[in-house]
């Protein structure tokens, strides 16, 4: 496991995965997919009925899903009107944006050689990515910790917690996992900060 | 096409006030004990094209005060702004500037 680099001659930014961290990612990404498409846009409270009926444009309240109410969070803190007015025309495009980053780490780890099904023990993927498409892999990775993390219920400063519980603990293995697309995250940034 | 004529103007208000005017709302970012240092300086400088010494300094205050005002402007521009946060899973938010 050595995160992502830019290739020095192509400017390319690349990786290479083992096929379980590769179906692993791909997992990652798909839940997240599934997430942000699933919870359907919040109905508008308060609103006359007919109102409210007519006005399916977008969701005006924060979702009952935390991972999705830290991914779109409140932009006004002390304006609910002003807050459901943005949430109404914001949500249903940074929704789709998100899904559609996820969907382009998952297209590029089949690209790459990551089949439908990981049978195959010791499968290399190697992925190499345009500057465009690296950046739409971090923003991505980015969701996914920031979902990890509200799942777990990740503070600042707890990571001596995190450590002290057993190995078999599935938080255990789920906070590893979350710590794991960190440091790919990090590499990513370090990669695409890095002057060509 | 016009050109304007020179007019003479009473300075009557002092510069820190008119750029009090033109920009009346901020764009806000939180701490959050997810994103990285690296990334959340990253992003100050794409986005908004700052230095890596200001992208940094205005990460630091996100990080050690716990927010900072990256942005000020109209209330369209913060909240394109604030869209653009979220979209790299910043959390921020809009206020009035003080």
């Amino acid at each position: 496991m050595s995160g992502f680099a830019r290739h020095r001659r192509s400017g390319r930014v690349i990786a290479n995965f083992t096929g379980f961290e590769a179906d692993l990612l791909r997992s990652l990404a798909s839940q997240l997919v599934e997430l942000l498409r699933n919870e359907a846009a919040a109905p508008t409270d308060g609103l006359d009925p007919f109102e409210a009926m007519m006005d399916f444009s977008g969701p005006t309240t924060e979702p009952d899903d935390p991972v999705l109410a830290r991914l779109f969070p409140t932009a006004y803190r002390d304006d609910a009107e002003a807050a459901s007015e943005f949430r109404r025309y914001t949500e249903g495009a940074l929704r789709d944006g998100k899904a559609r980053a996820a969907a382009t780490v998952i297209d590029g780890l089949e690209e790459a050689g990551l089949p439908a099904e990981l049978t195959e023990d010791g499968l290399m993927i190697d992925v190499e990515l345009d500057e465009p498409t690296a950046e739409t892999w971090m923003r991505s990775f980015t969701d996914v910790r920031l979902a990890l993390a509200t799942r777990l219920g990740v503070e600042d400063g707890d990571e001596d917690y995190w450590h002290g519980l057993p190995d078999d603990d599935p938080r255990a293995q789920a906070h590893d996992i979350y710590e794991w697309v960190g440091y790919l995250q990090e590499t990513l940034v370090e990669a695409l900060s890095a002057r060509r | 096409m016009s050109a304007a004529s020179p007019v003479e103007v009473e300075p009557t208000t002092t510069p820190d006030e008119i750029t009090f005017l033109a920009k009346p709302w901020v764009t806000i970012v939180w701490n959050d004990p997810v994103n990285l240092m690296s990334y959340v300086t990253y992003v100050f400088q794409k986005y908004f094209g700052y230095d890596k010494r200001k992208a940094e300094q205005l990460m630091m205050e996100v990080h050690e005060d716990g927010k900072s005002v990256v942005s000020s402007g109209t209330r369209e521009e913060m909240e394109r702004d604030v869209q653009a946060m979220h979209e790299y899973g910043l959390w921020a938010t809009m206020d009035r500037a003080e």
